[in-house]
């Protein structure tokens, strides 16, 4: 690169590189052909051009050979560039097991990053480097978009799921991360800073400045507070032990995986699933928990899983077959919580 | 006789004198011809005529119209990117510019141009027909039209609406307090123009061609016209149900799309997408249409490889209908989904290029010559080879997840529009003016603006693909120090480029009272509308003519300049 | 004086205007297929994430008053047809009559739709933004239903009285004798619209109200 004229942003993770190496590939495809065509028209234009009003043109019709030589080529070059980009993306949606798993929430304007451990970041999230972190994103109210250039990811952040991306920063630095999905008014003043840091400077920063507490600390307050407990505690309700990415059996007969948007339906809609062999006796609890409240009595939840420190599970917005396993437990995405000895001992059922 | 186009009253002094080409002479005694433009006089006999040429002439003023509108917001946008923090704007107003120029340009511009002007006035004229099929539908489609635009403009005047062209729910139909439903709902009304055109045409081409004229005589640019109108017909009512939806939760406050209620976001860019990709073929066809006709009449020379053309155009519009979900590879769309649309989005790609190549060997042994069509013809080779490439860059997943709502889509859409349709919009007329007006522009102006805008053009949007893929994202009314070069430059473009679409609109205008008459073929072109005098009379053709040769068979006599 | 063909200036001779008009017809059709087929996507889709919800709406909905529409429209479309033979037998008495037997039909369906399925929706609390007073569990995707149901239908009825408007534009041209043997399109045309948003309905029935899980 040239000094001063970037062409491309930092590469500052693991998938930057790839990305980087097909574009160049695409550009020099592109560039190619437009001189190609350029040159050609050029050439063309002035060898035959109307020297005197008799100047005949000879006519030709057409050529068959050559309109199957410009069909074939064309069509190789773009399977060619399809295969590479199918199989680098799929590569690069797969988080790598053991992904520390942040929490953001969009809203207009700003961003709110929650980090298990307890932590909560406003438009700015610590991160280490050479640690794969998994986004998993929601958004309060429009669709906004979670963009970070540097690491070539962007995902959007839409309400009323949660869709995630993943990373694996490779050098420290502080990189721009943008909300890339028009929003609004303040659109574009809604982004901030990735700042990846040394691990060790990452844990003085984690254990420095107000500790909140962890995710599945505060979750496991709120399911005693807003009285979850008193069913899912009794056996009025479903236990939570074990429950998230079981396949879980309804009343109509279907069966679901118990992933996050399950979860998070059956807070705000509980009626929408009845569990096979229980009432439909759940209050709603819409318009009384946040989203940043869901995602800690989510992170309680997956606490109560097998494995201990929890299953993050797959992006509800994949289908099991591509994620290599069957949805739900045992899946790569298996990641838990990195954060040492803050893991509350959960208080099951 | 009077002539010329607001029937003003002329003395033969002021007559400009003859255009000759070769050895031609013009017919003599053209002041005392009746032709279209001077059947009848009186602001009635526009406003409730059905003849589809003058028709055309009500759109081309409307949609010139309409592109200063949208281009003037475009002004207002680059000079408030001239500084990382918004030179000139507030966001909230530059969030409504943005907006109002897409759905402006897009609807009121791109989509009606060639069609609704150049088609409406050669479709009859290409096939020795004397009108459309339904000259009054035809009127009604203007009026729809002209309805579909006041209530967008209303929208402007009443505040603006600042969602972006593609009314993204939740946004528009919660949180956006602007002017939505007015916006909406003209474009909505604007949509029923587009279908009633598309339907005009496609029965127009089945049933009212010349004795003679089969499919495969018929000239390029009415095969494009006739993929064109089939994607008009069947994608603008998805449109149409789903801005009436978003309409319908706005009043109504229900949920058809809001997540808050059980509502899927993510529907609605399914429903929006499925009309609008097919609708940017809508945008670009016709302009290829345009280019086979010049490069043809500026080679003297038949199309290389007509079939291919001619099929090409029926894939374009057939597969155009599948690749939807490339605008959502990052929406939250599965990853299966994404590669089946990358997959097609590839294919759709194919037919374009074969078109291309096909163009450029049309150049070769022909007898070229360079007035402004064909300046503008090989500009939009170029262009939108440059173009369409890029889209194969967001085709290709791993790089749009990069790319995605940046500057680079940014720069590739308006390669396409501006470098690919605008480019060929403009060569059209430049090159049917002498029979839509019966005058000459002066040839000299004319090269010179083209090449100002090509320059102009590229300035102005080539940094915009670096901007893109240095993270810039679109839609933004501040940004990041580090991109203000580029967008400095593209700014700098912009003003040459605005430039040099004005002076097109100035010596066109002074062209209709003070160009030199043509003949009926001042290009020496084949084509059934270069065999009628310039302007037609009314009627078109005094006998419907018999068609008994291809499409632009140059070659085969000595082609009459007159 | 009129009932002699008038060939408009455009065609070249009365079978292609007879064509053209036919076909122009059909291709408006196919852009209504696309329109309403937007609007039954969209509710299929709804009603796939939201099965039990829209089971029981569509349970909350008077089959039987379905029915009876039904069966008017279904009667139209035979009267309709029976017109288009009249106009082509030039049979002037027997059109005008078929013509209002069907537009009376029109106005039965939608006097049914409007005034009583509507109006008792509305009085019931069923009426999404307008009267929604429903409160029970999953009441957010009834809703849903509901909205639904009340664009199709509403979408539906507004095609039939902008077809109730042709069937009285061509009951006073009949009227004034402006159809013949030789030129009767303008009555088959309507005709084939009048069927369709006839089929739209036959959709709409079952999808709405006879897959409540009922059977």
């Amino acid at each position: 690169m040239w000094q001063g004229f970037p062409i491309r942003p930092e590469q500052a993770s693991t998938i930057a590189r790839g990305v980087d190496h097909l574009y160049y590939f695409l550009t020099a495809v592109d560039l190619f052909f437009t001189a190609l065509i350029f040159l050609t028209i050029f050439y063309l234009a002035i060898k035959y051009r109307r020297r005197s009003a008799e100047t005949k043109a000879t006519q030709v019709e057409g050529n068959l050979p050559l309109e199957v030589i410009w069909t074939i080529i064309p069509l190789g070059i773009c399977a060619v560039t399809f295969l590479w980009g199918s199989s680098l993306f799929i590569r690069n949606s797969r988080p790598p097991e053991a992904a520390t798993e942040i929490f953001v929430v969009g809203k207009q304007w700003m961003w709110k990053l929650q980090h298990p451990e307890g932590p909560m970041e406003i438009n700015e999230l610590h991160v280490p480097v050479r640690r794969p972190i998994k986004l998993t994103m929601t958004s309060e109210d429009v669709i906004h978009n979670f963009y970070v250039p540097a690491f070539r990811v962007q995902k959007d952040v839409v309400p009323g799921m949660y869709t995630s991306i993943w990373f694996e920063a490779t050098r420290t630095g502080r990189y721009h991360f943008f909300c890339n999905q028009y929003c609004g008014t303040n659109h574009a003043v809604m982004g901030g800073y990735v700042i990846v840091m040394s691990p060790d400077d990452y844990e003085q920063w984690l254990s420095g400045g107000i500790r909140g507490e962890s995710m599945v600390s505060a979750g496991a307050k709120l399911y005693e507070q807003l009285a979850c407990i008193t069913c899912h505690g009794t056996g009025k309700g479903p236990p939570f032990v074990n429950l998230f990415s079981s396949q879980v059996k309804l009343t109509d007969g279907t069966t679901v995986t118990a992933d996050e948007a399950y979860i998070r339906e059956s807070i705000l809609y509980p009626s929408a699933k009845i569990v096979a062999g229980y009432q439909p006796l759940m209050p709603t609890y819409k318009g009384q928990v946040t989203e940043e409240q869901i995602l800690q009595l989510l992170a309680y939840i997956k606490s109560l899983s097998s494995g201990g420190a929890g299953q993050p599970g797959k992006p509800t917005s994949y289908p099991p077959s591509l994620e290599g396993g069957r949805q739900g437990a045992g899946n790569q995405t298996v990641g838990g919580q990195q954060s040492p000895a803050t893991v509350p001992v959960p208080k099951g059922p | 006789m009077d002539f010329g186009l607001f029937g003003a009253r002329r003395r033969d002094e002021e007559r400009k004198g003859h255009y000759e080409m070769g050895t031609a002479v013009v017919e003599p005694g053209i002041e005392s011809r009746v032709h279209y433009l001077n059947a009848s006089y009186g602001i009635k006999s526009w406003l409730l005529t059905t003849d589809h040429k003058r028709i055309a002439m009500l759109y081309l003023a409307s949609i010139t119209f309409f592109f200063f509108i949208g281009g003037a917001a475009a002004v207002l946008m680059r000079l408030n990117l001239i500084s990382p923090q918004g030179a000139l704007l507030e966001p909230a107003t530059y969030n409504k510019l943005f907006s109002m120029h897409g759905i402006i340009m897009v609807f009121f511009f791109l989509i009606p141009s060639i069609p609704a002007v150049l088609g409406n006035f050669l479709v009859p004229l290409m096939i020795g027909a004397r009108d459309l099929a339904f000259p009054r539908l035809n009127l009604l489609s203007w009026y729809v039209f002209m309805v579909g635009g006041l209530f967008t403009l209303y929208a402007v005047i009443a505040g603006g609406v600042d969602t972006g062209w593609t009314f993204y729910t939740p946004l528009s139909t919660t949180y956006a307090n602007t002017q939505v439903i007015s916006a909406a709902l003209g474009v909505f009304i604007a949509g029923f123009s587009s279908i009633l055109t598309g339907l005009n045409f496609v029965v127009t081409i089945h049933k009212m061609r010349a004795p003679g004229l089969t499919w495969f005589r018929l000239p390029l640019f009415l095969w494009a016209i006739y993929a064109t109108s089939i994607i008009q017909i069947l994608g603008t009512p998805v449109l149409a149900i789903t801005l009436t939806l978003v309409a319908l939760e706005r009043v109504f406050h229900v949920g058809v799309f809001d997540p808050a209620v059980g509502g899927d976001p993510i529907l609605f860019q399914h429903l929006f997408w499925f009309y609008s990709h097919p609708a940017v073929y809508i945008m670009i066809l016709p302009s290829m249409g345009v280019i086979s006709e010049l490069v043809t009449a500026f080679s003297k020379k038949r199309i290389f490889g007509y079939s291919f053309i001619a099929f090409s155009s029926v894939a374009i519009a057939v597969i155009s209908f599948l690749v939807w979900g490339h605008h959502m590879f990052v929406a939250g769309q599965s990853i299966y989904a994404g590669i089946v649309f990358s997959v097609l989005s590839f294919l759709v790609a194919i037919p374009s290029a074969v078109k291309v190549f096909n163009w450029t060997a049309t150049l070769y042994k022909g007898s070229v010559s360079y007035q402004a069509p064909m300046l503008y013809a090989l500009g939009f080779i170029g262009l939108f080879t440059m173009g369409g490439l890029t889209g194969l860059f967001l085709a290709t997943l791993a790089v749009d997840a990069h790319v995605h709502g940046t500057y680079f889509v940014v720069g590739h859409f308006h390669y396409i529009m501006v470098g690919g349709a605008v480019m060929g919009y403009l060569g059209g007329i430049h090159y049917w003016w002498p029979k839509i007006s019966g005058r000459m522009y002066p040839d000299g102006w004319a090269r010179l603006s083209a090449a100002i805008i090509f320059i102009g053009f590229n300035l102005t949007f080539f940094p915009q693909y670096m901007l893109g893929y240095l993270g810039m994202p679109r839609r933004y009314a501040v940004y990041a120090p580090e991109f203000q070069v580029l967008n400095v430059m593209s700014s700098a473009g912009a003003s040459i480029l605005g430039v040099g679409y004005l002076i097109p609109l100035v010596y066109m205008v002074w062209s209709m009272r003070y160009g030199p008459v043509a003949g009926p073929n001042p290009w020496g072109a084949k084509g059934l509308e270069w065999q009628t005098p310039s302007p037609p009379p009314t009627e078109n053709f005094e006998e419907t003519p018999k068609v008994t040769e291809e499409a632009y068979a140059y070659g085969t006599e000595e082609t009459q300049v007159a | 004086m009129h009932s002699s063909a008038a060939l408009a200036e455009q065609f070249d001779d009365l079978e292609q205007q007879h064509e053209s008009s036919s076909f122009g017809m059909w291709v408006f059709l196919a852009t209504e297929v696309m329109f309403f087929g937007g609007l039954f996507t969209a509710y299929i889709i709804y009603r796939n994430f939201y099965l039990s919800a829209f089971e029981a709406g569509s349970r909350l909905l008077d089959v039987k008053i379905g029915a009876a529409n039904t069966a008017v429209l279904l009667c139209s479309s035979l009267t309709m047809a029976l017109g288009v033979r009249a106009a082509q037998l030039g049979k002037k008495k027997l059109l005008i009559t078929f013509l209002v037997l069907t537009l009376l039909l029109g106005l039965a369906f939608i006097g049914i739709k409007l005034g009583l399925e509507w109006r008792h929706d509305y009085l019931e609390g069923f009426a999404p933004g307008v009267n929604w007073t429903f409160h029970g569990p999953d009441s957010r995707h009834l809703e849903l239903f509901f909205c639904f149901y009340f664009f199709l239908t509403g979408i539906h009825a507004l095609h039939m009285v902008i077809g109730a408007g042709i069937l009285t534009v061509l009951i006073i041209m009949a009227g004034r004798g402006r159809f013949s043997p030789q030129r009767y399109n303008p009555v088959e045309v309507s005709g084939l619209y009048w069927h369709f948003v006839d089929i739209v309905w036959i959709f709409l029935y079952p999808l709405l109200y006879l897959i409540g899980g009922r059977y």
